[in-house]
Protein backbone atom coordinates (compact mmCIF):
# COMPACT_ATOMS: atom_id res chain seq x y z
CA UNK A 1 0.00 0.00 0.00
CA UNK A 2 1.42 3.43 -1.29
CA UNK A 3 -0.34 6.44 0.65
CA UNK A 4 0.69 10.08 -0.17
CA UNK A 5 -0.17 12.04 2.99
CA UNK A 6 -0.72 15.84 2.80
CA UNK A 7 1.82 16.30 0.04
CA UNK A 8 3.14 19.74 -0.24
CA UNK A 9 5.42 20.90 -2.79
CA UNK A 10 5.91 24.62 -3.57
CA UNK A 11 8.22 25.74 -6.45
CA UNK A 12 10.57 28.81 -6.15
CA UNK A 13 9.64 29.77 -2.82
CA UNK A 14 10.30 33.29 -1.92
CA UNK A 15 10.21 34.64 -5.15
CA UNK A 16 7.80 36.29 -8.13
CA UNK A 17 7.80 32.90 -10.00
CA UNK A 18 6.40 31.37 -6.49
CA UNK A 19 4.27 28.05 -7.53
CA UNK A 20 2.56 25.91 -5.13
CA UNK A 21 1.88 22.70 -7.27
CA UNK A 22 0.69 20.44 -4.42
CA UNK A 23 -1.05 21.49 -0.86
CA UNK A 24 -2.98 18.71 0.91
CA UNK A 25 -2.40 16.17 -1.93
CA UNK A 26 -3.68 12.64 -0.74
CA UNK A 27 -3.71 9.58 -2.63
CA UNK A 28 -3.52 6.14 -1.62
CA UNK A 29 -2.79 3.03 -3.79
CA UNK A 30 -3.82 -0.62 -2.78
CA UNK A 31 -1.31 -3.32 -3.27
CA UNK A 32 -1.78 -4.76 -7.08
CA UNK A 33 -3.03 -1.79 -8.79
CA UNK A 34 -1.76 -0.32 -11.85
CA UNK A 35 -2.22 3.39 -12.08
CA UNK A 36 -2.23 4.98 -15.08
CA UNK A 37 -2.14 9.19 -14.40
CA UNK A 38 -2.70 11.37 -17.34
CA UNK A 39 -2.58 15.34 -17.08
CA UNK A 40 -1.74 18.05 -19.11
CA UNK A 41 1.93 20.01 -18.55
CA UNK A 42 2.44 21.25 -15.48
CA UNK A 43 -0.36 19.53 -13.71
CA UNK A 44 1.92 17.35 -11.56
CA UNK A 45 2.44 14.05 -12.75
CA UNK A 46 6.29 13.83 -13.36
CA UNK A 47 6.60 16.05 -9.78
CA UNK A 48 4.68 13.38 -7.93
CA UNK A 49 6.55 10.61 -9.35
CA UNK A 50 9.87 12.43 -8.42
CA UNK A 51 8.61 12.98 -5.44
CA UNK A 52 7.66 9.43 -4.15
CA UNK A 53 11.29 8.24 -5.35
CA UNK A 54 13.11 11.19 -3.62
CA UNK A 55 14.35 12.88 -6.95
CA UNK A 56 13.08 16.42 -5.66
CA UNK A 57 12.48 17.01 -2.37
CA UNK A 58 8.94 17.73 -0.78
CA UNK A 59 7.51 20.88 1.39
CA UNK A 60 5.49 18.72 3.49
CA UNK A 61 3.20 15.71 4.27
CA UNK A 62 4.96 12.53 3.85
CA UNK A 63 5.12 8.87 1.65
CA UNK A 64 3.98 6.44 3.20
CA UNK A 65 4.48 2.26 1.83
CA UNK A 66 3.60 -0.08 4.14
CA UNK A 67 3.56 1.99 7.14
CA UNK A 68 6.45 3.28 6.80
CA UNK A 69 7.83 6.69 6.04
CA UNK A 70 10.22 7.03 2.99
CA UNK A 71 10.24 10.59 4.17
CA UNK A 72 14.05 10.45 5.80
CA UNK A 73 15.53 8.70 2.97
CA UNK A 74 17.50 9.57 -0.10
CA UNK A 75 16.74 8.43 -3.37
CA UNK A 76 19.01 5.55 -3.75
CA UNK A 77 17.47 3.92 -0.68
CA UNK A 78 14.20 4.67 -1.66
CA UNK A 79 14.94 2.89 -5.33
CA UNK A 80 15.34 -0.81 -2.75
CA UNK A 81 12.04 -1.41 -3.52
CA UNK A 82 10.92 0.52 -6.25
CA UNK A 83 11.58 -0.01 -9.87
CA UNK A 84 11.51 2.95 -12.24
CA UNK A 85 11.99 3.18 -16.33
CA UNK A 86 12.39 6.65 -17.35
CA UNK A 87 11.41 8.39 -20.70
CA UNK A 88 14.64 8.54 -21.83
CA UNK A 89 15.74 5.14 -22.80
CA UNK A 90 19.19 5.65 -22.52
CA UNK A 91 18.42 6.25 -18.69
CA UNK A 92 17.72 2.74 -18.13
CA UNK A 93 20.58 0.89 -19.07
CA UNK A 94 24.65 1.51 -18.95
CA UNK A 95 25.15 1.47 -22.83
CA UNK A 96 28.84 0.95 -22.52
CA UNK A 97 28.34 -2.49 -20.53
CA UNK A 98 26.72 -5.42 -22.66
CA UNK A 99 23.38 -6.37 -22.36
CA UNK A 100 24.73 -9.71 -19.44
CA UNK A 101 26.35 -6.75 -17.74
CA UNK A 102 23.42 -4.77 -17.56
CA UNK A 103 20.98 -7.54 -16.49
CA UNK A 104 23.25 -9.06 -14.03
CA UNK A 105 23.52 -5.46 -12.36
CA UNK A 106 19.71 -5.54 -12.31
CA UNK A 107 19.72 -8.98 -10.92
CA UNK A 108 22.37 -8.04 -7.77
CA UNK A 109 20.03 -4.91 -6.91
CA UNK A 110 19.56 -5.24 -3.01
CA UNK A 111 22.18 -8.11 -2.58
CA UNK A 112 25.56 -5.86 -2.05
CA UNK A 113 28.30 -4.85 -4.86
CA UNK A 114 31.32 -6.54 -3.34
CA UNK A 115 34.15 -8.25 -5.00
CA UNK A 116 32.56 -11.55 -6.56
CA UNK A 117 32.28 -11.97 -9.51
CA UNK A 118 30.04 -9.62 -11.44
CA UNK A 119 28.52 -11.59 -14.29
CA UNK A 120 26.74 -14.91 -13.54
CA UNK A 121 26.99 -16.85 -16.62
CA UNK A 122 24.41 -19.41 -14.82
CA UNK A 123 21.97 -16.97 -15.16
CA UNK A 124 22.02 -16.67 -18.65
CA UNK A 125 19.98 -19.38 -19.90
CA UNK A 126 17.25 -17.77 -17.21
CA UNK A 127 18.28 -14.05 -18.81
CA UNK A 128 17.81 -15.40 -22.13
CA UNK A 129 14.62 -16.65 -21.70
CA UNK A 130 12.89 -13.45 -20.16
CA UNK A 131 14.67 -11.63 -23.31
CA UNK A 132 12.97 -14.44 -25.88
CA UNK A 133 9.79 -13.12 -24.01
CA UNK A 134 9.86 -9.38 -25.17
CA UNK A 135 9.52 -10.84 -28.65
CA UNK A 136 12.69 -8.54 -29.97
CA UNK A 137 15.53 -11.08 -30.87
CA UNK A 138 17.28 -9.84 -28.04
CA UNK A 139 17.90 -13.27 -26.56
CA UNK A 140 20.76 -13.87 -28.78
CA UNK A 141 22.49 -10.60 -28.35
CA UNK A 142 23.58 -11.01 -24.40
CA UNK A 143 27.30 -9.86 -25.40
CA UNK A 144 26.21 -6.66 -27.50
CA UNK A 145 26.63 -3.50 -25.65
CA UNK A 146 23.75 -1.80 -24.52
CA UNK A 147 24.53 1.43 -26.82
CA UNK A 148 24.82 -0.63 -29.96
CA UNK A 149 20.58 -1.30 -29.61
CA UNK A 150 17.93 0.39 -30.40
CA UNK A 151 15.62 2.78 -28.48
CA UNK A 152 12.47 0.68 -28.10
CA UNK A 153 15.24 -2.49 -27.54
CA UNK A 154 16.91 -0.42 -24.60
CA UNK A 155 13.90 0.49 -23.29
CA UNK A 156 12.45 -3.29 -23.38
CA UNK A 157 15.41 -4.38 -21.53
CA UNK A 158 15.24 -1.49 -18.87
CA UNK A 159 11.85 -2.38 -18.48
CA UNK A 160 12.94 -6.37 -17.52
CA UNK A 161 15.91 -4.66 -15.80
CA UNK A 162 13.44 -2.82 -13.18
CA UNK A 163 11.29 -5.75 -12.67
CA UNK A 164 14.13 -8.61 -12.24
CA UNK A 165 14.21 -8.08 -8.61
CA UNK A 166 11.14 -8.14 -6.28
CA UNK A 167 9.59 -4.75 -5.83
CA UNK A 168 6.98 -2.71 -3.68
CA UNK A 169 5.84 -0.84 -6.66
CA UNK A 170 7.05 -0.22 -10.22
CA UNK A 171 7.24 4.08 -11.51
CA UNK A 172 6.63 4.34 -15.49
CA UNK A 173 7.47 8.01 -16.80
CA UNK A 174 6.52 8.49 -19.36
CA UNK A 175 8.31 5.05 -20.80
CA UNK A 176 6.80 4.90 -24.09
CA UNK A 177 7.06 8.86 -25.00
CA UNK A 178 10.20 8.05 -26.65
CA UNK A 179 9.62 5.95 -28.86
CA UNK A 180 7.86 5.62 -32.36
CA UNK A 181 4.26 4.66 -32.54
CA UNK A 182 4.71 0.58 -33.45
CA UNK A 183 7.51 0.49 -30.97
CA UNK A 184 5.84 2.31 -27.75
CA UNK A 185 2.96 -0.25 -28.99
CA UNK A 186 5.03 -3.27 -28.27
CA UNK A 187 6.35 -1.67 -25.35
CA UNK A 188 3.11 -1.24 -23.33
CA UNK A 189 1.65 -4.89 -24.45
CA UNK A 190 4.86 -5.65 -22.59
CA UNK A 191 4.37 -3.60 -19.16
CA UNK A 192 0.91 -4.84 -19.09
CA UNK A 193 2.44 -8.58 -19.48
CA UNK A 194 5.32 -7.63 -16.99
CA UNK A 195 2.65 -6.09 -14.63
CA UNK A 196 0.32 -8.99 -14.72
CA UNK A 197 2.58 -11.74 -14.95
CA UNK A 198 4.85 -10.11 -11.49
CA UNK A 199 1.50 -9.02 -9.93
CA UNK A 200 2.79 -5.17 -9.53
CA UNK A 201 1.47 -2.32 -8.02
CA UNK A 202 2.65 0.49 -11.06
CA UNK A 203 1.88 3.76 -11.60
CA UNK A 204 2.69 5.19 -14.98
CA UNK A 205 2.64 8.56 -16.06
CA UNK A 206 1.18 8.92 -19.55
CA UNK A 207 0.25 11.27 -22.63
CA UNK A 208 -1.05 8.34 -24.35
CA UNK A 209 -5.05 8.74 -23.55
CA UNK A 210 -5.76 5.45 -25.24
CA UNK A 211 -2.55 4.13 -23.22
CA UNK A 212 -4.59 5.35 -20.44
CA UNK A 213 -7.58 4.06 -20.51
CA UNK A 214 -6.60 0.70 -22.32
CA UNK A 215 -4.12 -0.46 -19.56
CA UNK A 216 -4.43 -0.51 -15.89
CA UNK A 217 -7.42 -0.66 -13.46
CA UNK A 218 -7.20 2.72 -12.21
CA UNK A 219 -7.26 6.10 -13.89
CA UNK A 220 -6.09 9.32 -12.23
CA UNK A 221 -6.21 12.77 -14.16
CA UNK A 222 -4.40 15.55 -12.37
CA UNK A 223 -4.80 19.31 -12.83
CA UNK A 224 -2.33 22.00 -11.23
CA UNK A 225 -1.59 19.37 -8.26
CA UNK A 226 -5.37 18.09 -7.55
CA UNK A 227 -7.05 15.01 -8.56
CA UNK A 228 -9.70 15.97 -11.49
CA UNK A 229 -10.50 12.17 -11.93
CA UNK A 230 -9.93 9.11 -10.41
CA UNK A 231 -12.03 5.98 -11.87
CA UNK A 232 -11.73 2.77 -10.66
CA UNK A 233 -12.63 -0.86 -11.37
CA UNK A 234 -16.02 -0.81 -13.79
CA UNK A 235 -16.16 2.77 -14.13
CA UNK A 236 -12.73 2.90 -15.52
CA UNK A 237 -13.45 -0.15 -17.90
CA UNK A 238 -16.45 1.86 -19.10
CA UNK A 239 -14.68 5.24 -19.83
CA UNK A 240 -13.34 5.51 -23.04
CA UNK A 241 -10.93 8.04 -24.65
CA UNK A 242 -13.57 10.24 -25.99
CA UNK A 243 -14.76 10.70 -22.37
CA UNK A 244 -11.04 11.61 -20.95
CA UNK A 245 -10.56 13.80 -23.91
CA UNK A 246 -14.07 15.44 -23.10
CA UNK A 247 -12.77 16.39 -19.17
CA UNK A 248 -9.55 17.47 -20.52
CA UNK A 249 -11.14 19.78 -22.46
CA UNK A 250 -13.44 21.41 -19.86
CA UNK A 251 -10.56 21.56 -17.36
CA UNK A 252 -8.67 23.70 -19.77
CA UNK A 253 -11.40 25.59 -20.41
CA UNK A 254 -11.09 27.22 -17.01
CA UNK B 1 71.31 2.23 -28.65
CA UNK B 2 69.78 -0.62 -26.49
CA UNK B 3 70.33 0.88 -23.28
CA UNK B 4 68.41 3.88 -24.40
CA UNK B 5 65.19 2.09 -25.60
CA UNK B 6 66.07 -0.13 -22.32
CA UNK B 7 65.44 2.85 -20.51
CA UNK B 8 62.41 4.37 -22.75
CA UNK B 9 60.47 0.91 -22.03
CA UNK B 10 61.23 0.99 -18.20
CA UNK B 11 59.91 4.92 -18.07
CA UNK B 12 56.78 3.80 -19.79
CA UNK B 13 55.95 0.66 -17.73
CA UNK B 14 56.58 2.87 -14.65
CA UNK B 15 54.54 5.52 -16.02
CA UNK B 16 51.84 2.92 -16.97
CA UNK B 17 50.59 2.95 -13.21
CA UNK B 18 49.68 6.80 -13.58
CA UNK B 19 48.04 6.09 -16.84
CA UNK B 20 45.86 3.16 -15.40
CA UNK B 21 44.98 5.90 -12.72
CA UNK B 22 44.06 8.85 -15.38
CA UNK B 23 42.04 5.73 -16.96
CA UNK B 24 39.90 5.06 -13.81
CA UNK B 25 39.10 8.64 -13.42
CA UNK B 26 38.92 10.20 -16.88
CA UNK B 27 37.59 7.12 -19.00
CA UNK B 28 35.55 4.73 -16.58
CA UNK B 29 34.29 7.16 -13.98
CA UNK B 30 34.07 10.38 -16.91
CA UNK B 31 35.71 12.69 -13.81
CA UNK B 32 38.32 15.08 -14.73
CA UNK B 33 40.73 14.42 -12.05
CA UNK B 34 43.41 17.18 -11.66
CA UNK B 35 44.39 15.98 -8.28
CA UNK B 36 47.16 13.58 -10.06
CA UNK B 37 49.28 16.54 -10.91
CA UNK B 38 49.87 16.71 -6.97
CA UNK B 39 49.66 13.28 -6.29
CA UNK B 40 52.15 12.38 -8.15
CA UNK B 41 54.73 14.18 -6.64
CA UNK B 42 53.37 12.97 -3.04
CA UNK B 43 53.75 9.57 -3.80
CA UNK B 44 57.75 10.65 -4.44
CA UNK B 45 58.33 12.50 -1.37
CA UNK B 46 56.62 9.98 0.75
CA UNK B 47 59.05 7.27 -0.97
CA UNK B 48 62.20 9.04 -0.73
CA UNK B 49 62.04 10.51 2.47
CA UNK B 50 60.96 6.97 4.00
CA UNK B 51 63.86 5.45 2.05
CA UNK B 52 65.97 7.87 3.23
CA UNK B 53 65.07 6.69 6.67
CA UNK B 54 65.75 3.62 6.38
CA UNK B 55 62.22 2.29 5.68
CA UNK B 56 61.94 -1.65 3.30
CA UNK B 57 61.62 -0.17 -0.44
CA UNK B 58 58.60 -1.87 -1.02
CA UNK B 59 57.22 -0.74 2.16
CA UNK B 60 57.61 2.94 1.29
CA UNK B 61 55.55 1.87 -1.56
CA UNK B 62 53.00 1.02 0.07
CA UNK B 63 52.83 4.35 2.03
CA UNK B 64 52.73 5.93 -0.86
CA UNK B 65 50.19 4.25 -2.16
CA UNK B 66 48.19 4.92 0.65
CA UNK B 67 49.08 8.56 0.84
CA UNK B 68 47.76 8.53 -2.77
CA UNK B 69 44.26 6.92 -1.86
CA UNK B 70 44.28 9.65 1.05
CA UNK B 71 44.57 12.38 -1.60
CA UNK B 72 41.76 10.92 -3.86
CA UNK B 73 39.53 10.46 -0.55
CA UNK B 74 39.92 14.17 0.00
CA UNK B 75 38.87 15.04 -3.69
CA UNK B 76 36.03 12.62 -3.75
CA UNK B 77 35.08 14.35 -0.74
CA UNK B 78 35.40 17.52 -1.77
CA UNK B 79 32.89 16.51 -4.89
CA UNK B 80 30.57 14.63 -3.55
CA UNK B 81 29.92 15.44 0.31
CA UNK B 82 30.74 19.53 -0.61
CA UNK B 83 29.08 19.78 -3.65
CA UNK B 84 31.77 21.37 -5.58
CA UNK B 85 32.25 21.09 -9.35
CA UNK B 86 34.57 17.63 -10.17
CA UNK B 87 37.20 19.43 -11.81
CA UNK B 88 37.03 22.18 -9.34
CA UNK B 89 37.31 19.59 -6.44
CA UNK B 90 40.56 18.08 -8.36
CA UNK B 91 42.10 21.63 -8.56
CA UNK B 92 41.01 22.71 -4.81
CA UNK B 93 43.55 19.27 -3.44
CA UNK B 94 46.37 19.82 -5.98
CA UNK B 95 46.78 23.30 -4.91
CA UNK B 96 46.39 22.25 -1.16
CA UNK B 97 48.69 19.17 -1.69
CA UNK B 98 51.82 20.91 -3.40
CA UNK B 99 52.19 22.65 0.09
CA UNK B 100 51.92 19.13 1.58
CA UNK B 101 54.14 17.71 -0.75
CA UNK B 102 56.64 20.72 0.37
CA UNK B 103 56.06 20.12 4.04
CA UNK B 104 56.95 15.89 3.70
CA UNK B 105 59.98 16.21 1.01
CA UNK B 106 60.91 20.02 0.62
CA UNK B 107 61.63 21.04 -2.77
CA UNK B 108 63.86 18.45 -3.73
CA UNK B 109 65.54 15.02 -2.28
CA UNK B 110 67.97 12.72 -3.62
CA UNK B 111 68.46 9.22 -1.91
CA UNK B 112 72.23 8.37 -2.36
CA UNK B 113 73.49 4.79 -3.92
CA UNK B 114 74.29 3.34 -0.52
CA UNK B 115 70.54 3.26 -0.11
CA UNK B 116 68.42 0.72 -1.33
CA UNK B 117 65.71 0.65 -4.02
CA UNK B 118 63.46 -1.99 -5.14
CA UNK B 119 65.29 -2.18 -7.51
CA UNK B 120 68.68 -3.56 -5.38
CA UNK B 121 66.22 -5.02 -2.47
CA UNK B 122 67.15 -8.67 -1.82
CA UNK B 123 64.28 -10.36 -3.33
CA UNK B 124 65.56 -8.85 -6.83
CA UNK B 125 68.83 -9.27 -6.53
CA UNK B 126 68.38 -12.88 -5.39
CA UNK B 127 66.11 -13.38 -8.57
CA UNK B 128 68.05 -10.88 -11.05
CA UNK B 129 71.43 -10.31 -9.41
CA UNK B 130 73.04 -11.33 -12.50
CA UNK B 131 72.02 -9.09 -14.60
CA UNK B 132 72.98 -5.37 -15.02
CA UNK B 133 70.52 -2.93 -13.19
CA UNK B 134 69.25 -1.65 -15.89
CA UNK B 135 68.11 -4.48 -16.88
CA UNK B 136 66.73 -5.32 -13.21
CA UNK B 137 64.48 -1.88 -13.98
CA UNK B 138 63.63 -3.20 -16.99
CA UNK B 139 61.76 -6.44 -15.12
CA UNK B 140 60.73 -5.15 -11.78
CA UNK B 141 58.63 -2.05 -14.05
CA UNK B 142 57.15 -4.88 -16.38
CA UNK B 143 56.18 -7.36 -13.36
CA UNK B 144 54.60 -4.09 -11.55
CA UNK B 145 52.89 -2.68 -15.01
CA UNK B 146 51.09 -6.28 -15.80
CA UNK B 147 50.57 -7.25 -12.12
CA UNK B 148 48.72 -4.16 -11.61
CA UNK B 149 47.18 -4.17 -14.83
CA UNK B 150 46.05 -7.64 -14.12
CA UNK B 151 44.85 -6.67 -10.63
CA UNK B 152 42.35 -3.83 -12.14
CA UNK B 153 41.04 -6.03 -14.90
CA UNK B 154 40.21 -8.55 -12.25
CA UNK B 155 38.66 -6.17 -10.44
CA UNK B 156 36.46 -4.67 -13.19
CA UNK B 157 34.73 -8.19 -13.80
CA UNK B 158 33.22 -8.28 -10.00
CA UNK B 159 30.38 -6.51 -9.10
CA UNK B 160 31.50 -3.56 -7.42
CA UNK B 161 34.02 -3.22 -10.55
CA UNK B 162 30.81 -3.48 -13.22
CA UNK B 163 29.03 -1.09 -10.88
CA UNK B 164 32.04 1.48 -11.15
CA UNK B 165 31.95 1.29 -14.61
CA UNK B 166 27.97 2.18 -14.13
CA UNK B 167 28.30 5.22 -12.72
CA UNK B 168 30.75 6.91 -15.89
CA UNK B 169 28.70 5.37 -17.95
CA UNK B 170 24.83 5.88 -16.82
CA UNK B 171 24.97 7.54 -12.81
CA UNK B 172 21.25 7.41 -12.70
CA UNK B 173 21.00 3.65 -13.23
CA UNK B 174 23.23 2.88 -9.92
CA UNK B 175 20.96 5.32 -8.46
CA UNK B 176 17.97 3.15 -9.57
CA UNK B 177 20.19 0.30 -8.48
CA UNK B 178 19.63 1.67 -5.16
CA UNK B 179 23.60 2.58 -4.90
CA UNK B 180 24.74 5.32 -3.72
CA UNK B 181 26.76 6.78 -7.28
CA UNK B 182 28.78 8.88 -4.78
CA UNK B 183 30.60 6.64 -2.93
CA UNK B 184 31.49 4.55 -5.94
CA UNK B 185 33.04 7.53 -7.49
CA UNK B 186 34.96 8.28 -4.63
CA UNK B 187 35.95 4.91 -4.68
CA UNK B 188 37.19 5.74 -8.39
CA UNK B 189 38.89 8.61 -7.27
CA UNK B 190 40.51 6.90 -4.55
CA UNK B 191 41.84 4.01 -6.77
CA UNK B 192 43.01 6.55 -8.98
CA UNK B 193 45.13 8.64 -6.54
CA UNK B 194 46.81 5.36 -4.94
CA UNK B 195 47.85 4.48 -8.29
CA UNK B 196 49.11 7.81 -9.25
CA UNK B 197 50.76 7.90 -5.94
CA UNK B 198 52.50 4.25 -6.69
CA UNK B 199 53.66 5.65 -9.92
CA UNK B 200 55.55 8.60 -8.36
CA UNK B 201 56.58 6.46 -5.45
CA UNK B 202 58.16 4.13 -7.86
CA UNK B 203 59.79 6.56 -10.72
CA UNK B 204 61.35 8.13 -7.40
CA UNK B 205 62.93 5.14 -6.74
CA UNK B 206 63.87 4.63 -10.31
CA UNK B 207 65.57 8.36 -10.62
CA UNK B 208 66.85 8.36 -6.68
CA UNK B 209 65.27 11.81 -6.26
CA UNK B 210 62.44 13.83 -5.69
CA UNK B 211 61.59 16.52 -6.81
CA UNK B 212 58.41 19.12 -5.85
CA UNK B 213 57.49 20.40 -9.71
CA UNK B 214 57.95 16.71 -10.98
CA UNK B 215 53.51 16.37 -11.24
CA UNK B 216 53.56 19.24 -13.77
CA UNK B 217 51.77 18.05 -16.93
CA UNK B 218 51.24 14.52 -15.63
CA UNK B 219 47.79 14.86 -16.30
CA UNK B 220 48.27 15.69 -19.87
CA UNK B 221 50.93 12.88 -19.71
CA UNK B 222 48.13 10.21 -18.11
CA UNK B 223 45.51 11.42 -21.01
CA UNK B 224 47.36 11.77 -23.76
CA UNK B 225 48.07 8.07 -23.12
CA UNK B 226 44.90 7.25 -22.26
CA UNK B 227 43.84 8.75 -25.75
CA UNK B 228 46.44 6.88 -28.04
CA UNK B 229 45.87 3.51 -26.10
CA UNK B 230 42.66 3.64 -27.48
CA UNK B 231 42.64 4.73 -30.28
CA UNK B 232 45.31 2.49 -31.64
CA UNK B 233 43.77 -0.41 -30.31
CA UNK B 234 40.39 0.32 -31.46
CA UNK B 235 42.03 0.96 -34.98
CA UNK B 236 43.78 -2.64 -34.96
CA UNK B 237 40.73 -4.03 -33.62
CA UNK B 238 37.58 -2.52 -35.14
CA UNK B 239 35.44 -4.61 -36.80
CA UNK B 240 34.67 -2.48 -39.69
CA UNK B 241 37.12 -2.90 -42.11
CA UNK B 242 36.89 0.60 -43.37
CA UNK B 243 37.35 1.97 -40.27
CA UNK B 244 40.84 -0.61 -39.17
CA UNK B 245 42.68 -3.45 -39.70
CA UNK B 246 40.06 -5.66 -39.80
CA UNK B 247 40.32 -8.29 -37.10
CA UNK B 248 42.91 -8.94 -35.27
CA UNK B 249 42.04 -11.04 -32.60
CA UNK B 250 45.32 -10.93 -30.38
CA UNK B 251 44.69 -7.41 -30.14
CA UNK B 252 40.89 -8.18 -29.31
CA UNK B 253 41.90 -10.41 -26.49
CA UNK B 254 44.33 -7.99 -25.42
CA UNK B 255 41.80 -5.31 -25.30
CA UNK B 256 39.02 -6.99 -22.69
CA UNK B 257 37.41 -6.25 -20.96
CA UNK B 258 38.79 -2.74 -20.23
CA UNK B 259 41.73 -0.96 -22.40
CA UNK B 260 44.02 -1.23 -19.12
CA UNK B 261 46.48 -3.11 -21.74
CA UNK B 262 45.58 -0.04 -24.73
CA UNK B 263 46.47 1.97 -21.66
CA UNK B 264 49.73 -0.05 -20.95
CA UNK B 265 50.84 0.52 -25.13
CA UNK B 266 49.57 3.79 -25.01
CA UNK B 267 52.07 5.07 -22.22
CA UNK B 268 54.70 3.04 -23.71
CA UNK B 269 54.39 4.29 -27.02
CA UNK B 270 54.04 7.83 -25.89
CA UNK B 271 57.36 7.68 -23.59
CA UNK B 272 58.89 6.79 -26.80
CA UNK B 273 57.56 9.25 -28.48
CA UNK B 274 58.91 12.14 -26.22
CA UNK B 275 62.64 10.48 -26.23
CA UNK B 276 62.77 10.19 -30.16
CA UNK B 277 62.06 14.13 -29.96
CA UNK B 278 64.61 14.41 -27.70
CA UNK B 279 67.48 12.26 -29.65
CA UNK B 280 66.08 14.60 -32.56
CA UNK B 281 68.00 17.20 -30.67
CA UNK B 282 65.07 19.23 -28.48
CA UNK B 283 66.33 20.22 -25.37
CA UNK B 284 65.28 19.05 -22.45
CA UNK B 285 63.57 21.83 -21.10
CA UNK B 286 61.12 21.71 -24.10
CA UNK B 287 59.93 18.30 -22.42
CA UNK B 288 56.59 19.49 -21.07
CA UNK B 289 56.05 21.41 -24.48
CA UNK B 290 56.25 18.19 -26.56
CA UNK B 291 54.39 16.33 -24.11
CA UNK B 292 51.23 19.29 -24.42
CA UNK B 293 52.38 19.32 -28.29
CA UNK B 294 51.74 15.56 -28.59
CA UNK B 295 48.27 15.54 -26.75
CA UNK B 296 47.21 18.23 -29.23
CA UNK B 297 48.53 16.02 -32.15
CA UNK B 298 46.65 12.89 -31.03
CA UNK B 299 43.75 14.66 -30.00
CA UNK B 300 43.26 16.14 -33.44
CA UNK B 301 44.77 12.82 -35.14
CA UNK B 302 42.38 10.79 -32.87
CA UNK B 303 39.70 12.47 -35.43
CA UNK B 304 38.42 15.31 -33.20
CA UNK B 305 36.61 12.19 -31.78
CA UNK B 306 39.05 12.24 -28.59
CA UNK B 307 36.24 12.95 -26.27
CA UNK B 308 33.64 10.33 -27.91
CA UNK B 309 36.93 8.17 -27.71
CA UNK B 310 37.71 8.33 -24.26
CA UNK B 311 34.14 7.61 -22.60
CA UNK B 312 33.86 4.33 -24.94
Amino acid sequence: MLEIRGLKKVYNPGTVTEMTLFDGFDLSVPDGQFVSIVGSNGSGKTSLLNIICGSIPMDGGDVVVDGKSLRKLKDFQRYGTIGRVYQNPSLGTAPNLTMLENLSLADNKGKGFGLTRGINRKRQDFYRQELSGLGLGLEDKLDVKMGALSGGQRQAVALLMATLTPLQFLILDEHTAALDPRTAEAIMVLTGKLVREKRLTALMVTHNLRYAVEYGDRLLMLDRGKIALDRAGEEKAATTTDDILQIFGQISMQ
Amino acid sequence: MLDLISSTLTQGLIYALLSYGVYITYSVLDFPDLTVDSSFPLGAAVTTVLLIGGMNPWLTLVCATLAGAAAGLCTGLIHVRLGVRDLLAGIITMTALSSINLLIGGSNQTVDRGTDTIFTSAPVMGLFGGLTLSARKLIVSLVLAVVVKLILDAYFRTKSGLLLRAVGDNSTLVTTLAQNKGNMKILGVVMANALVALCGGVLAQEQRSYSAVMGIGQVVFGLATVIIGVTIVRFFTSSKPAQGMGKVPVLRVLATPQGTTAVLLGSILYKFCIQIAINLGLPANMLKFITAALFLLVLVLAGRKGEEIIHA
